[in-house]
């Protein structure tokens, strides 16, 4: 035993030092060569402050971060964030990046609503973005300070897709779906996938059921971070007959992913990104609800140095593309649904499709 | 009396000796010297220095190339750990870019204001040590607290001052009756307080995830489950001016401590309360009641937890939602093991905690570093704390003379 542990510490220590053996980099002597290397440089400070998920949450704060990273590399903005560990932390953390001379500091989740609307008031030459939410604290239809941009998501539009898609491709009749928590930006996934399964029954006289929402109350896990609570779940559903699962909680989806492949017979809808570039679940999943935070990010850092800070909300949609849906496992939805599709999209797009639920 | 044996028919005044471990490992930390906890520090900054140099880029850039210029890892090392540890002094003590004296000591009042919740918990659970018991439920004392707090501040609607008090004494309520129940059950049932005190915390967690479902609990014309703001008549005042964050809670906290300190080394029930924690057996023999010692220390210790919901919903953030109490209710076990149960030591080491989370802003927007290395370096800090003798071993110190708990 401890012979083995010796020869581990030899072998540590000579990678150590093997790895230490590389090259030096040429003597730079004056520090503009150094910064010509790097991406053509703006002079603008881009900065983000998660919750308190922080930004490895596999959801909305990672999202948006790739966004502020990708801003960094392909714009040269200089880039700072601030990882949140409780919801004490959001205000300090903001007025952090105000006196770290940020010029536009992007928020991500409505818990950070009041401390952004505060930060916004009382710096008013800075710019400020918050995602998913319209940062209107007093419910008066505005946003609270004119020097905020609330970024939000129409996700219903594609989710609708996705369930009638997949109450096309369902072959027992029975979708599910679950969610972390009842939160609007959550239940709004859900309410799109409802009404697109329902809007299936209604042009093609099927009868496919929705389990774990009704359009009011359904299934939540309580939190985004217990995969073992999304296995629960779906094995549930999966034993009620659904073969299509939903999980519009986080990471929480990888237990239902788990769940669904250990069936064998189901398929998963991925949430946020495309699940068969982001997870390893690549062949049990049916299509992805896109939600592009990263884009809408990148995007929003973009125009502000092109063009100066607009206040205009960013509302993703099917039109602008700011969601949208994957594309489908080969021959899982029949040609036909994959036809409708194009249509729903153009109607839900010019409004004479509704992705409300109806009942 | 033998440890084993007599357990299973034990009832709950007769399971002292079988607890005679859990009690003796909190005597010793209890017991441990201030030389001790102050090298558990030191330790702990040293440890968390090496991690500093490692997440730095720069470092393990040059690290690469050590053998052909040394010199650059040397220096990318001091700059990652001059950058660390500035950023810490700035953003916890002193701001010295400042250009006004206010936001040169803005930091050390926002250290204050960070420490003001911990030092309410760490208080509850330094008297619940004292007495014996393991009470790991402040987590959930310190939501239920915060969440009868808020709702008094946001619903009712009454003349400032009395408003504040009433909210206030809603939070220390609401935290007592969540002590309130593990005591009953422990005292009249045996249940054990470690498990009982977990397990309420999920349901205080889920119990205020339930409440802010409701619309009673909710903004008007929002879905999203954060309360409204608790108004302005229940907030705390801010003790320095508008600039700073740092309220009347701290003053609170301060004069809970000192009420703390009383009550242990001065008052009849604290001396009953420690007796009971240093040797249940020989209390019960002189004739003090165990049960009634254990509801009345987790009601105290709930009660001061409640007190700490209070510094966010009526403080800082000023209004609830399920992840209001944070950490705070773990990070008030190690602020009162660092304390030594002592109010004193624990008023000292939340400011400690304080001023880590404090610099948690800083250290990420100008350091750029993981705001993990502070979880790091408290977690370090327990560690040591939790071994003296590892302590005393690394930095050589002689091995404590034994002190008598109760014989003052």
């Amino acid at each position: 035993m401890k012979n083995t542990i010796r020869v581990g510490a030899v072998a540590a220590v000579s990678a150590l030092a093997l790895a230490a053996c590389a090259s030096a980099p040429e003597e730079t002597t004056s520090s503009d060569t150094a910064t010509a290397a790097a991406a053509p440089s703006v002079d603008y400070k881009a900065c983000m402050v998660s919750d308190s998920g922080g930004f490895d949450d596999k959801s909305f704060n990672q999202s948006g971060y790739e966004g502020l990273t990708r801003a960094g590399d392909e714009l040269g903005v200089t880039i700072a964030s601030a990882e949140s560990s409780s919801e004490a932390d959001f205000a300090p953390n903001i007025d952090a990046q105000v006196a770290a001379g940020c010029d536009l500091i992007i928020t991500v989740g409505f818990l950070l609503s009041q401390a952004t609307v505060d930060a916004a008031i009382a710096n008013p030459d800075v710019s400020f973005a918050i995602i998913d939410d319209l940062a209107d604290n007093n419910y008066d239809g505005k946003t609270d300070a004119p020097n905020i941009k609330p970024i939000t998501f129409e996700t219903d539009e594609a989710s609708f897709l996705a369930g009638y898609a997949a109450a096309g491709a369902t072959k027992t009749g029975t979708l599910s779906t679950f969610g972390g928590m009842n939160i609007p930006s959550v239940t709004i996934f859900m309410n799109g996938f409802l009404a697109g399964a329902d809007y299936y029954n209604a042009q093609k006289g099927g009868d496919v059921k929705v389990l774990g929402w009704d359009g009011k109350d359904g299934q939540f896990t309580g939190d985004f971070e217990d995969q073992s609570k999304g296995q629960n779940v779906t094995e549930e559903f999966l034993s009620q007959g659904a073969d299509v699962v939903l999980p519009v909680a986080g990471p929480v989806g990888l237990g239902a992913a788990a769940a669904v492949q250990s069936a064998g017979d189901a398929w998963l809808i991925g949430v946020d990104s495309d699940w068969t570039k982001t997870t390893d679940y690549g062949d049990i999943v049916l299509t992805s609800v896109l939600k592009n935070i990263s884009n809408s990010v990148f995007d929003t850092i973009k125009t502000t140095i092109d063009s100066g800070f607009s206040a205009e909300p960013y509302v993703g949609t099917l039109e602008n593309e700011g969601v949208g849906l994957a594309d489908f496992a080969a021959g899982a939805v029949p040609d036909d649904v994959v036809a409708d599709l194009d249509t729903i999209k153009a109607g839900i797009i010019d409004g004479s499709i509704s992705v409300d639920v109806t009942k | 009396m033998s440890a084993e044996g007599q357990t299973t028919e034990a009832t709950p005044d007769e399971e002292a000796p079988r607890e005679s471990r859990s009690r003796q490992v909190l005597r010793e930390i209890a017991e441990s010297s201030s030389m001790v906890v102050l090298m558990a520090i030191v330790a702990s900054m040293v440890i968390g220095g090496v991690l500093i140099i490692f997440a730095d880029q720069a470092v393990r850039e040059s690290a690469a190339y050590f053998f052909s210029r040394p010199g650059d890892t040397f220096s990318a090392i001091g700059d990652a750990l001059g950058s660390a540890y500035s950023a810490m002094f700035n953003g916890a003590v002193l701001n010295t870019q400042a250009e006004s004296f206010a936001a040169m000591i803005k930091p050390l009042t926002q250290t204050l204001t960070m420490a003001t919740p911990l030092i309410f918990a760490g208080l509850g659970l330094g008297i619940g040590f004292r007495a014996g018991l393991f009470n790991i439920g402040a987590q959930g004392q310190v939501l239920i607290g915060a969440t009868v707090g808020a709702y008094v501040g946001f619903a009712w609607s009454l003349p400032a001052g009395l408003h504040l008090l009433l909210a206030v004494i809603g939070c220390a309520l609401g935290g007592a009756l969540w002590g309130f129940i593990p005591g009953v059950l422990k005292a009249r049932t045996g249940a054990h307080e470690v498990i009982v005190t977990i397990m309420l915390n999920y349901i205080g967690l889920y119990l205020v995830a339930w409440l802010l479902s409701l619309d009673a609990f909710q903004r008007e014309g929002s879905d999203n489950p954060i309360s409204p703001m608790v108004a302005d008549t229940a907030q705390y005042p801010k003790i320095l001016g508008a600039q700073f964050n740092l309220h009347l809670g701290f003053l609170l906290a301060l004069a809970c401590a000192w009420g703390a300190w009383w009550l242990m080394e001065r008052s009849t029930l604290g001396f009953r309360l420690r007796a009971v924690g240093a040797n249940p057996s020989a209390a019960r023999t002189a004739g003090m009641s165990i049960a009634s010692a254990t509801i009345i220390t987790m009601v105290i210790a709930g009660g001061l937890a409640g007190l700490a919901g209070s510094a966010p919903v009526l403080g800082t953030q000023k209004f609830l939602s399920a992840s209001t109490a944070g950490s705070l209710g773990f990070d008030a076990i190690t602020v009162a093991l660092l304390g030594r149960s002592r109010p004193l030591g624990i008023v000292l080491a939340a400011i400690l905690f304080g001023g880590l989370q404090a610099s948690g802003p800083t250290l990420q927007v100008n350091a750029n570093l993981p705001v993990d290395i502070v979880v790091v370096i408290q977690a370090l800090i327990v560690l040591f704390i939790a071994a003296p003798p590892l302590v005393r071993a690394m930095f050589r110190l002689p091995a404590p003379a034994h002190e008598k708990e109760v014989a003052a």
